[in-house]
């Protein structure tokens, strides 16, 4: 019991005892709380607390187990990605902006390349293929979140054979991105102009080998918790939002359609070549976490659906490129397993160091300053897991960004935290919180 | 919708500053010197005669093309009806985007609009942005906000308001978009722009006793050097640069 390293707290709070319990000593605060017999106490939860998705404090003012009051104290993870773009070339922001919602790694990167590509005036000179790859990494990182976001939701109810579900389904598509990107999570693989490399021989077979058993862990997560009287009553009429406070907070992706709008970009704003694909919105009309859930686990069977028809596309294009046919963009060294099992490609490297001085001094030119923009600005919106993930690129007509700035879902979701909490009971403000799906590391950027 | 071009009889002082304005070209908001960002060395190199002007696309003739004219005239329709002709500063339609320019003064007034007019509705903000032009004077900060209409098939806008260094305020959207909240804060934290009437401007991102604003251009992004066999490499933004 003794006070925690805090500043002094202002005049008319002096008075007021700070207790710290870090474990199960409950007993010795809830007894002195008796004694003195006070019911309003404020709860400081996190940053550092397992059911805060990462590094997220809470502030919870509380009438014996109501939440009066919710604040939400952010930061702990800025690590000011947005003005370290600004430092390094227009290829390189892909290896950054990865980092931002690091559970939908694939799909930050998706949000930048397409804002970049827009500025540059290339959006319809990617390659087929590369389209298609793009949006078969994208759905498998919606599935990946969604995964994450239910089975951690099922974990901090209680439910640790959810998370071991759902992580066991999420641990397939990381073996598959580490698979084609070298890497399980961070991957920087989508890249302005298309993508970094084409996808290994072998690794459309080895998903479709995990299709199925994907699906039926989806269903055994379904049938788990979906019809379970204590998943419903934890989650049913639970964190109510209704459309009209989503569109003034600015709520989208699955928070938004379960209060039945189905506000998807894909289909509304298609990018990447998704109106060739076939999928339905998934919606629901409870507005409440339940809802939220519902949503999620219906998206990621869609999602499986288009993952199914990208398979089904690359294997009858056949080979192609899978990176914009122009110079001055795309490197023009391409990949090769070489004899030490990675590396170059031999033919490049004999071009560019004994057969052409020109070839070399692109190669130098393009990979250390890299390609140029033209001055002014883009923005450009995707449908990520966790809403309308938007990105504003200016250019000052240099190989760096003048400024990027990222509009993250989590960002502005977590700001309905209050709505969802106030005069709700503590053991709701963490299935509240989960339902929001926040990523800290996109959070604070 | 009004696709009605603005009829001739209107009084002269209500036409001349709006959208009517011939295209003015690119705007020049810079010109740089040299290469590699090398300053104050003697340059032996020869690059140091270059010079690159930065331009950036200025305001936009008629027609702009697609949706943009109707939702130009609605807005222009409803700013002549509050008496606000002059909030548009001008119309700027670049890689199929639209931007209006507004007049800091007004903007709450035409983020009112575009969110109320059953012809526009741009009812979700998709937050703000800052943008430091240093160079710019007069102009150096920018506030840029994106808006997105879920009626009319999920257009977006862009707004973008000006306000110099020395006088930092922009009015806040909150009143008008709630979700404002935390974009206005993480702006203030960022770049220092004051939004005058936010509810409660504190820094977010940053603790409350930081210094600066780290986005603005004047703002070192810091680091150290990097000793590689010897060599040292200095951080980011000590490397030469091509401007």
């Amino acid at each position: 019991m003794t006070s925690a390293i805090h500043a002094a707290p202002p005049d008319d709070l002096a008075a007021a005892e700070e207790f710290v319990a870090t474990g199960g000593d409950w007993d010795e605060i809830a007894e002195e709380l008796a004694r003195r017999k006070e019911e309003r106490i404020v709860v400081n939860m996190g940053p550092q607390h397992p059911s805060t998705h990462g590094v997220l404090r809470l502030i919870l003012e509380m009438d014996g187990e109501t939440v009066v009051e919710t604040r939400v104290g952010l930061g702990f993870l800025h690590t000011g990605i947005e003005k370290t773009m600004e430092y390094r070339t227009w290829a390189q922001g892909s290896a950054l902006a990865t980092r931002m919602d690091y559970v939908a790694s694939i799909m930050n990167e998706a949000g930048y390349c397409l804002a970049v590509e827009k500025l540059a005036g290339i959006t319809d000179r990617i390659p087929e293929r590369a389209q298609v790859i793009r949006v078969l990494m994208m759905e498998l990182a919606r599935v990946s979140s969604h995964l994450v976001c239910l089975g951690s939701a099922g974990n901090e109810l209680g439910g640790t054979t959810l998370m071991t579900i759902a992580f066991r389904e999420r641990e397939q598509v990381l073996r598959f991105f580490e698979m084609v990107t070298g890497q399980r999570m961070n991957n920087a693989y989508l890249r302005p102009g298309g993508v970094a490399q084409d996808l290994p021989p072998g690794a459309l077979d080895w998903l479709k080998g995990v299709y199925m058993s994907m699906v039926r862990g989806m269903d055994d997560f379904d049938n788990m918790v979906m019809m379970n009287p204590i998943w419903r009553s934890r989650t049913v009429g639970i964190g109510v939002l209704n459309l009209a406070a989503c569109m003034a907070l600015g709520i989208t992706g699955p928070m938004v359609r379960a209060t039945g709008l189905p506000l998807d970009l894909r289909k509304d704003k298609p990018y990447s070549g998704y109106e060739n694909y076939d999928f339905e919105v998934c919606t629901a009309d409870t507005s409440d976490v339940y809802g939220r859930y519902l949503v999620r686990s219906n998206e990621m069977r869609e999602s499986m659906k288009i993952i199914a028809q990208c398979v089904d596309k690359l294997e009858a294009m056949g080979p192609g490129p899978v990176m914009i046919e122009d110079p001055a963009i795309a490197w023009p060294a391409k990949l090769e397993i070489g004899p030490d099992g990675q590396g170059q490609s031999a033919a490049h490297v004999k071009e560019i160091m004994s057969q052409s001085m020109e070839s070399l001094i692109h190669h130098f030119k393009l990979v250390t300053e890299g390609f140029r923009v033209p001055a002014g600005q883009a923005f450009h919106a995707i449908e990520h897991a966790k809403g309308v993930y938007g990105v504003h690129v200016v250019s000052d007509g240099g190989t760096r960004p003048y400024r990027v700035h990222v509009r993250e879902p989590s960002y502005n979701n977590l700001q309905s935290m209050a709505m969802l909490c106030n005069g709700g009971t503590i053991s709701d403000v963490v299935v509240c919180l989960a339902s929001i799906d926040p990523v800290m590391g996109g959070v604070d950027r | 919708m009004t696709d009605t071009p603005i009829p001739e009889s209107l009084p002269l002082e209500a036409t001349q500053d709006l959208t009517q304005a011939p295209s003015a070209g690119p705007e020049v908001t810079e010109v740089r010197h040299g290469a590699f960002g090398v300053r104050g060395t003697g340059d032996t190199s020869g690059f140091g005669g270059l010079a690159r002007t930065v331009e950036i696309p200025g305001s936009s003739p008629r027609p702009y093309g697609g949706w943009f004219d109707a939702a130009v005239d609605t807005l222009v329709e409803d700013l002549r009806g509050i008496g606000l002709a002059e909030a548009l500063e001008k119309v700027v339609v670049d890689r199929g985007e639209l931007t209006l320019f507004v007049r800091r003064e007004h903007l709450t007034e035409v983020a009112r609009l575009l969110r109320d007019d059953q012809d526009l509705r741009f009812e979700l903000s998709l937050g703000v942005n800052g943008v430091h032009y240093p160079a710019d004077k007069g102009r150096e900060l920018h506030a840029v906000y994106h808006l997105m209409s879920v009626t009319h098939g999920r257009r977006v806008l862009r707004l973008e308001v000006t306000a110099p260094d020395a006088d930092p305020n922009v009015p806040s959207l909150v009143s008008v978009y709630p979700t404002q909240d935390w974009h206005e804060r993480e702006t203030y934290d960022m770049f220092g722009i004051v939004f005058v009437g936010h509810p409660a401007l504190a820094r977010i991102l940053l603790p409350n006793d930081w210094v600066g604003h780290p986005q603005r251009k004047d703002y070192p992004l810091g680091g150290v050097d990097v000793q590689f066999k010897g060599a040292v490499t200095p951080p980011p933004d000590r490397r030469r640069s091509y401007s």
